[in-house]
């Protein structure tokens, strides 16, 4: 992990106007610091005899000034956190939902969490550890300067003491860091026993194992305490000499200074001057130091937004030469295969297949068989890598993704609702069309009409409102109205009826059954009780039912067995 | 929330000493440094400076050691309350079992996040306060004793700077900090939805709507953001302020008052005792965002148990498990969930219990299993009323396979020793073998909730530890859900294999292999509608034969 990643660093160049601000309030702070201490050393030391009422009230200036631009820093701050952050949202949006990325392999959940929350960690270090990074360049410099002027022993000894600072860090990170990341996973593992046990308390409980549980709940947090104890006692290592080092080398100013005023070879004034400036010029590196940690965590979710922009997605690649194919032509798969990236398994490969117009194909087989990865490759959430699909004469490659899916009508497994109104739901962005019908065929009527407020009822977060059955007939009235906008549209349902009760699957059926009148259709589905509907029956031999999930995508080849009911 | 940090007090009270002495060893270094020079400025012996130089020297080196010994001893303190508290909240779970909790995943993991924050709370909330309380005092009598009117204005500065400000600006942050809740929940909704629905959307072209609100919510998120920015510099600002004039009324009353020697050790003390403050405005804000977990916590800690132990009442005598006119529901106001049902189970007899979903089939597995007691009727095994029994005690004769089973991060092994701790591997392998997983080893891995098992290896496991347990009856609670239909025949059929002669209630929405179990009941509006064999009730009208015919198909 770098402190300083040059993507990051490039993202924030579009709020460098809030930086320069945020970096230029740090510089005049520093310069009214050393203002202060000015006014105050010759205060003291009745240097300023004549003008103690003016140095004093310079003295309230100062304050003012440094408060205004306390508020400058900090708002600026913030302010191009919350840019960048939004910015980095947006790229991230853009690339994940751009049409090259597939929707159906994304990780939705993860993804969620990283633009929000994970986000929020890069709050340190926009708004703290950047400018702080600058001022820690800036600020011993400006003292070092000012403090050379007034006496150059004290100058060296602070130049030779500052250094000191950066590599004994890296010096302890260095040493800490092994053993850190070490200690690690068993943190990881003891942090993680508390939610596994809470969770399987009804578990527990059945097996009268819950009330001794409690005991080992201590003695593992004990064990979790006494390991990240053992991190802490190397990690705030750190921390530890750069305080003692901080604090050592103003004490040694300190001293040396008082010495050489013990023998006349300075003045007062110089020596409260040097004495109140001495902290400041190490003060901006503990400061980094302390916001290291922190800005760190934002780092790392700003790596994991960049490895996303590196993945599939964004804009599709525009295809050499788009191609239209005519309408209710023939859809043939020769040969295609497909296997998701960072796996070995393919998911499909070698698949043979004839897609009749007007016709229905039931591809059946076990979980894990691949009937789910041919129909994105259909829908054209992603390309085959071996292979090829062609519609009548044209490849399918060539046809603009757009386009070709607003030919389709897809009934998806669980289909996903949205935290809007039933109408909306159905209708998911189109305008036109007839809602209430498309309801009435997917025989979701009923079901609408007994709603508090009809089709303008809102169903909650993720359709939370309906069953499941309910939620299947909305995914079916959204196919209704797209084949009432494309009647030749292609037909496609993934498990229509899988984990539903009979009769909702008999009333699932029977609108099925007038969705795919006399339109190409493809059925996926475990078991060959869709045949009826059916015109050919392709089988996808799955493995066995597989002990471990890693191994549930498996597969070996493809065999066609053939046409089933005519 | 601080009480449960009472036992730990010892050491949280070192941590604050600690903390304490760091912040005022680096005012003391500077006051002593001032004195030290202003001194040597009259030219005095070095004698009657060396146990100033020896004492600044000292002071450099306490800052840090104390300042280490606090981050150990606070943390060290607070990961002991951690585990007070986990076991505490645990424990009253324990007691209390409430199940209905557990069937929301995102309730417990709260809960889980909301006990740990108290770790959180105590590092950063408690002890930075108090410490600072502590040096903040320490300072000031310094100051008093050196100049009246300076210690004056210095307490006053730290409290306006300690206390003053860092409360009103947590004050005047909470509504933004609604507003940046809600702008959040929104952008969130905008980004799951979009995100979880894209296939959808993709597939019916409505993506870039949906793009457009996330842009719309992330902007409105933005702005309120911004907008906070600057109410947080106005905090910053304030600070800075208050520590400058601070400083500027004690230069101001000093010059007029003291010597060169008292002015220096005034001004650089005061110059100095704002670092005592400085962590204090994001201690405040804490403390706003813990107070709704607290809450969370001890809505936990006092929630009623859900099952009492009562007087044994009259119950159906002989042997087997006979419920009589059992009631049960949610809530006063809400409709009966089981509503006068009626049930015999012969000792060795297996019965499915099936029926449209919400008849009150997992409510009756619950009354079985003693997570909800029954608002009406009788429940009797053996002759024993179920309700006079602690549920510890009716759980070693009825145990089985509860709703989702909880797979542990853990071994295959360990998985199953929870059912009978002591069992051999001899024991382990064996009941592998009869439900199916032979070939599992015993030292697996299964991963977190279970994850390297597949589907149907979870339900085996799980079925694994109910025999295993040995009880009595056999409380079976949908094994087969969420398993594609292979699968979950041949679970079921390793099931039955497994079961046979074993007194039974098999819960359960897939109709196919009932014809293996003594008996069926069908389960509406919750009270037996019908019972029989599969076949009696296949041949006979009604909501069985209707739903066997519509699956069969």
């Amino acid at each position: 992990m770098k402190p300083l990643d040059p993507r990051l660093v490039a993202t924030t160049r579009s709020v460098r106007v809030h930086l320069v601000v945020t970096v230029a309030c740090g510089a005049a702070l520093t310069g009214l610091i050393l203002l202060q201490a000015w006014l105050l050393a010759r205060v003291i030391s009745g240097a300023a005899a004549g003008g103690v009422t003016a140095a004093v009230g310079a003295v309230a200036l100062v304050a003012l000034a440094r408060a205004a631009l306390s508020y400058g820093a900090e708002a600026a701050a913030l302010s191009s956190a919350a840019k960048v952050k939004s910015e980095l949202r947006r790229r991230l949006v853009a690339h994940v939902t751009g049409p090259a990325a597939d929707p159906v392999t994304t990780d939705a959940g993860e993804l969620a969490t990283l633009a929000t929350r994970g986000l929020d960690a890069l709050d340190d270090y926009v708004a703290r550890y950047l400018p702080q990074l600058v001022l820690a360049v800036l600020v011993p410099v400006a003292v070092l300067v000012v403090v050379a002027r007034a006496d150059w022993i004290s100058a060296l000894v602070i130049a030779l003491t500052v250094p000191l600072i950066p590599v004994f860090m890296a010096l302890i990170g260095w040493h800490t860091q092994d053993r850190t990341s070490r200690q690690w996973r068993l943190l990881e593992r003891l942090g993680g026993h508390f939610l596994d046990v809470v969770e399987g308390l009804p578990t527990l409980a059945i097996f009268r194992r819950a009330k001794a549980e409690a005991e080992l709940i201590r003695g593992v947090t004990d064990d979790h305490r006494r390991a990240t104890m053992g991190t802490l006692r190397v990690a705030f290592l750190s921390a530890f000499v750069l305080e003692l080092l901080a604090t050592i080398a103003v004490a040694l100013v300190a001293v040396e200074v008082e010495l050489r005023l013990l023998y006349g070879q300075l003045d007062l004034e110089t020596a409260l001057l040097v004495l109140i400036l001495a902290p400041e010029a190490y003060l901006p590196l503990r400061e980094v130091g302390a916001r290291f940690h922190a800005s760190m965590e934002g780092v790392a979710a700003a790596e994991r937004v960049f490895a996303v922009l590196d993945g599939p997605g964004g804009p599709a690649p525009v295809p050499a030469t788009p191609a239209v194919p005519a309408a209710a032509a023939e859809i043939r798969l020769r040969g295609v295969g497909l296997t998701y990236p960072g796996r070995t398994e393919p998911a499909l490969s070698g698949v043979d297949m004839v897609l009749r117009p007007g016709t229905t194909t039931l591809v059946t087989g076990r979980s894990g068989a691949g009937k789910t990865t041919l129909l994105s490759l259909l829908l054209r959430f992603t390309d085959p890598d071996s292979g090829r699909i062609t519609v009548g004469d044209v490849d399918l490659a060539d046809v603009p993704a757009e386009e070709w899916r607003r030919r389709i009508a897809w009934v998806p497994q669980r289909p996903y609702l949205f935290d809007a109104s039933v109408a909306e739901n159905i209708r998911l962005g189109t305008t036109d069309g007839d809602v209430e019908a498309a309801a009435r065929l997917a025989g979701a009527h009923d079901v609408i009409a007994a709603l508090p407020d009809g089709y303008a009822t809102r169903l909650g977060e993720r359709g939370t409102r309906l069953s499941a059955g309910q939620r299947q007939r909305i995914a079916l009235a959204r196919a209704f109205l797209r084949v009432a906008a494309t009647p030749d549209a292609i037909v496609l349902l993934d498990e229509p009826t899988a984990h539903l009760d009979p009769e909702t699957t008999a009333l699932i059926r029977t609108a099925v059954a007038r969705l795919l009148e006399g339109r190409t259709g493809v059925i996926v589905a475990h078991d060959a009780g869709w045949s009826m509907l059916s015109d050919e029956v392709v089988a996808l031999p799955g493995c066995q039912e597989s002990h471990f999930a890693g191994t549930s995508r498996q597969e070996s080849g493809f065999a066609v067995i053939g046409g089933g009911a005519p | 929330m601080f009480g449960l940090a009472r036992p730990r007090g010892a050491r949280f009270a070192l941590g604050v000493l600690a903390g304490a002495v760091a912040t005022a060893s680096a005012v003391a270094l500077l006051a002593a440094a001032a004195w030290l020079i202003a001194t040597a400025a009259e030219h005095p012996s070095l004698t009657a400076l060396s146990v100033a130089i020896v004492a600044t020297r000292a002071l450099g080196v306490t800052r840090g050691v104390a300042r280490y010994l606090e981050r150990l001893v606070t943390h060290d303190a607070a990961l002991r309350t951690l585990a007070d508290v986990r076991v505490r909240v645990y424990a009253r779970l324990a007691a209390t079992e409430p199940v209905r909790r557990f069937r929301s995943g995102d309730l417990v993991t709260r809960l889980v996040g909301d006990t740990d924050a108290t770790q959180d709370l105590l590092i950063r909330g408690l002890t930075p306060p108090l410490a600072a309380l502590v040096a903040g005092a320490g300072v000031v009598t310094l100051s008093t004793i050196v100049f009246v009117p300076g210690g004056l204005v210095l307490a006053a500065g730290l409290v306006l700077g300690g206390l003053a400000v860092p409360l009103i600006a947590a004050a005047a942050g909470r509504g933004p900090g609604r507003r940046r809740t809600a702008a959040n929940a929104d952008l969130s909704t905008a980004l799951v939805d979009a995100l979880h629905g894209a296939p959808d959307l993709v597939a019916y072209g409505a993506m870039p709507a949906a793009v457009a609100r996330i842009e719309q919510a992330d902007a409105e998120l933005t702005r309120v953001a911004r907008r906070d920015a600057g109410l947080l510099g106005l905090g910053a600002g304030a600070s800075a302020l208050v520590a400058g004039l601070t400083l500027w009324v004690t230069l101001l009353l000093g010059v007029a008052h003291l010597g060169t020697v008292s002015l220096a050790v005034l001004v650089l003390t005061a110059l100095a005792a704002f670092e005592i403050v400085a962590p204090l405005p994001a201690a405040a804000a804490r403390l706003g965002a813990v107070r709704a977990s607290g809450a969370r916590l001890f809505d936990v800690l006092d929630t009623p148990p859900a099952v009492h132990v009562r007087a044994a009442g009259p119950v159906a005598a002989g042997a087997g498990l006979h419920i009589r006119d059992l009631r049960v529901r949610y809530a006063p106001a809400e409709p009966w969930a089981l509503d006068g049902l009626d049930l015999d189970v012969a000792p060795g007899q297996r019965v499915a219990v099936v029926g449209p979903s919400g008849a009150g089939k997992s409510t009756l597995a619950d009354v079985l299993l003693r997570f909800r007691d029954p608002d009406a009727g009788t429940v009797a095994l053996d002759g024993v009323d179920l309700t006079s029994q602690e549920p510890y005690d009716t759980r070693s004769s009825i145990s089985g396979v509860p709703q989702d089973p909880h797979v542990f991060t853990s071994t295959v092994a360990a998985n199953l020793r929870l059912a009978r701790v002591g069992a051999t591997d001899a024991e382990l392998s064996d009941v592998l073998h009869r439900v199916g997983m032979g070939s599992t080893t015993l030292d697996e891995e299964v991963g977190a909730h279970g994850a390297r098992l597949s589907g149907g290896m979870r339900q085996r496991l799980a079925l694994a530890r109910a025999l295993l347990a040995d009880p009595r009856f056999l409380v079976l609670d949908e094994p087969t859900t969420h398993l594609d239909p292979n699968t979950a025949r041949a679970v079921l059929d390793d099931l039955l294999a497994a079961t046979a002669g074993r007194s039974m209630i098999l819960v359960t929405h897939d109709l196919t292999g009932l014809d293996q179990l003594d008996e069926v009941v069908v389960v509406r509006d919750g009270r037996v509608e019908q019972r029989g064999t599969d076949a009696e009730l296949r041949a006979r009208p009604g909501w069985y034969s209707a739903a066997t015919t519509l699956s069969d198909r």
